[in-house]
């Protein structure tokens, strides 16, 4: 497995973990629901041309405090101070789910501060005539098949790596979850959509075909409210996490679109 | 000892296939299945069941709050007891209680219950349960993650409503009020006695002891299964140089008593197997949501876990939902497993005495009414408590002094509500 450099940030709510890896132009990577317990294979792939730097949002793996953390503004400051930290200002960005909704949050608050953007399935919208799939309420062993296409994906990302602490390791899991629900309970309504006119950044939206939690219909919904160019492109044979299920497909979207 | 009279008050006529044909008793139960017209009838009897519980002479009758739940019919527990003030006259209303982090803003807590005393002449018991996460997190929307803050700062606002005379801004973390003056004030001084009702958590317990409160551990699965969490509570208690007065803990307990236990079991096989195997199907969706356990309370539940060598897929903490997959369903092993005593009186008041003393419990709930019992078999399940067990075991614990049982008003000083009389009045 690839060792990436491990650096750590501090910011107001927590030590943030920081990993580095590949040489080139930065390139961020803002992981989605469950967060990032381990290295994963879109990684490889997109540092292999970029200088991919991934910080770990407050409450997910690698960072381990969040509960300060009350309001949206509470959140939307932590990570805009995480990015700055890592590095990532005024450069471009990937980002799944709930990682994509701050993102999105990002490009429209400081303009500035994200050159293009990639959004995977984001967060941050509810349409009653089509909601997204409850991701709190699922038996443990149904959430493989909720979050991707191939639910041995999710198994590969939650297995306790051998040495691992067995008691420690499900409490990090847990506490992923508990923080996307922090931010996004119960809904994941952030009123996200009423800033998508500030966002000017050229976006592509990526959306997995066999998407189970976001309905593909949002995509189109974001596309017209963006105030910038944007391209939505589906990926066959992924599921929400579509960066789990296919790579290869959405590293290759990535590069070309922040080329 | 204390004698309390408890009503969930479930729907009593879920269909024979509800296991199968419906996922969950909660959150979301389907409208289909509620009748309100049926509902009417339900109510009445179970209020009458409470009243006539008092008329036997029960310490306390007991209601609490439940939402989107096909057997707890009390979303607002406080308009029962509010009924109950005025049929009652000595019994204490214990209302266990309302969970705090769902009222907007909490004062009204503060306001309700300062109602209920004034009406009952300080006969209030106040419980603060957080609430189940079926209630809370997912009939109510609220945030699992901050449910346990809120729920302990509107503790604090409410404490403060009842007890500062003057009006006061209260700047909370979560709540922001202003002017904070509530009208009526509690006739109990200098408020009445907090109650809280809560699973197993360590956490629990320190604040219990710290505040003063009674720690009520409500159950479905009983005393053998309640025996462990028990003494986790007096080790705590122990630990922190509490003594071991068994007025600070409440526990609750199924009864079925009849002249004998072959009657017994025949009279209660069917509300037994009807609360057991239809009342408690919850969807394991809404058993866990996350942060309603804290991580303390989730690392001390794996650890056991890993020390029992248990199954592969550890459960992070146990819930009111998670409790709920793994119960018994058919009555033999409803009994012996020891969810429901039942018996003949010599029997029940064997087991009740062991329950009580062996896990040090002053205040015990007793569910007389469960499952689809109707009114008939509930008032003589009341009755023959009442008059064959309870006379043998309020003697428990005389050396004990209950310093949290309602100080109400003087006798000739409350008033007395006038008999019902609808046809008279309207002759008038």
């Amino acid at each position: 497995m690839t060792q990436p450099e491990t650096l750590s940030v501090e910011i107001a709510a927590s030590t943030c973990r920081v990993w580095r890896h590949g040489a080139g132009r930065k390139l961020g990577f803002l992981a989605g629901f469950g967060g990032l317990p381990r290295w994963m294979p879109v990684l490889d792939r997109l540092s292999a041309q970029r200088q991919l730097i991934v910080p770990s949002l407050p409450g997910f793996p690698g960072a381990e405090g969040f509960r300060s953390l009350d309001t949206h503004l509470d959140w939307l400051l932590a990570v805009h101070d995480l990015l700055q930290q890592a590095g990532l200002d005024g450069t471009d960005l990937v980002a799944s789910s709930v990682g994509a909704a701050f993102a999105a949050e990002m490009a429209a608050l400081w303009p500035s501060s994200v050159r293009r953007l990639v959004l995977i399935a984001p967060f941050g919208l509810f349409d009653e005539a089509d909601p997204p799939a409850d991701p709190w309420a699922v038996r443990p062993a149904d959430q493989g098949a909720l979050f991707c296409a191939d639910p041995a994906r999710w198994a590969e990302l939650k297995a306790v790596p051998e040495g691992a602490n067995s008691i420690e390791w499900p409490i990090i899991q847990n506490r992923a979850s508990e923080a996307a629900a922090r931010a996004f309970w119960p809904l994941g309504n952030t009123r996200l959509e009423r800033r998508l006119g500030r966002i000017t950044a050229p976006t592509l939206l990526l959306w997995g075909a066999e998407d189970r939690v976001m309905p593909r219909t949002y995509a189109q919904r974001i596309a017209a409210a963006l105030g910038g160019p944007s391209e939505i492109r589906i990926i066959e044979g992924a599921g929400h996490l579509a960066e789990l299920d296919r790579p290869e497909a959405v590293a290759e979207a990535a590069l070309a679109w922040t080329a | 000892m204390k004698l309390m009279w408890f009503h969930l008050m479930p729907y009593t006529e879920l269909p024979d296939d509800f296991r199968e044909r419906h996922p969950s008793v909660w959150v979301d139960i389907h409208s289909s299945l509620f009748d309100p017209k049926r509902a009417h009838v339900m109510y009445n009897d179970f209020m009458d069941e409470l009243e006539y519980a008092a008329a036997c002479g029960f310490d306390a009758i007991c209601v609490n709050e439940h939402h989107s739940n096909g057997y707890g019919l009390m979303p607002s527990p406080n308009l029962i007891a509010t009924a109950l003030a005025r049929r009652t006259t000595d019994t204490a209303l214990c209302v266990l209680g309302n969970s705090l982090a769902l009222y907007n803003p909490p004062t009204r807590v503060a306001e309700e219950f300062a109602m209920i005393d004034c009406i009952s002449g300080g006969r209030l018991i106040a419980g603060f349960p957080v609430g189940t996460p079926m209630d809370t997190c997912y009939a109510y929307g609220q945030n699992p993650s901050m449910l346990r803050e809120r729920y302990l700062e509107a503790h604090d606002l409410v404490v403060r409503a009842w007890t500062e005379r003057e009006t006061f801004a209260f700047n909370g973390r979560f709540n922001q009020q202003r002017y904070v003056n509530i009208w009526p004030r509690p006739v109990q001084t200098p408020h009445p006695p907090i109650w809280i009702p809560g699973g197993g958590s360590v956490e629990t317990w320190q604040w219990c002891a710290e505040m003063d409160y009674v720690y009520c551990y409500l159950s479905y699965y009983g005393y053998k299964a309640g025996r462990a969490t028990m003494q986790g509570f007096w080790d705590e208690m122990a630990r922190l140089g509490k003594d071991r007065n068994p007025y600070r803990a409440g526990f609750l307990q199924f009864i079925g008593v009849a002249e004998t236990r072959a009657k017994a079991m025949e009279l209660y096989r069917g509300p037994a197997e009807y609360f057991y195997g239809r009342c408690l199907h919850v969807d394991p969706r809404f058993a866990t949501p996350p942060g309603y356990v804290t991580e303390a309370t989730q690392r001390a539940g794996l650890e056991s876990q890993v020390q029992k060598a248990a199954n592969a897929n550890p459960v992070l903490g146990s819930t009111t939902g998670t409790r709920m997959q793994a119960v018994a369903r058919e009555m033999e092993d409803i009994v012996d497993r020891g969810y429901v005593i039942v018996g003949s009186p010599d029997e029940v008041v064997a087991q009740l005495s062991e329950v009580a003393t062996e896990l040090n419990v002053g205040h015990l709930m007793l569910l007389l009414q469960f499952g689809n019992m109707g009114k008939d078999l509930a008032q003589y399940n009341t009755r023959l408590f009442a008059e064959t067990v309870m006379p043998r075991m309020r003697g428990l614990f005389a050396e004990w002094e209950d310093r949290w049982w309602p100080q109400p008003m003087a006798r000739e000083t409350r008033v007395t509500p006038p008999a019902f009389h609808p046809g008279a009045l309207a002759a008038e």
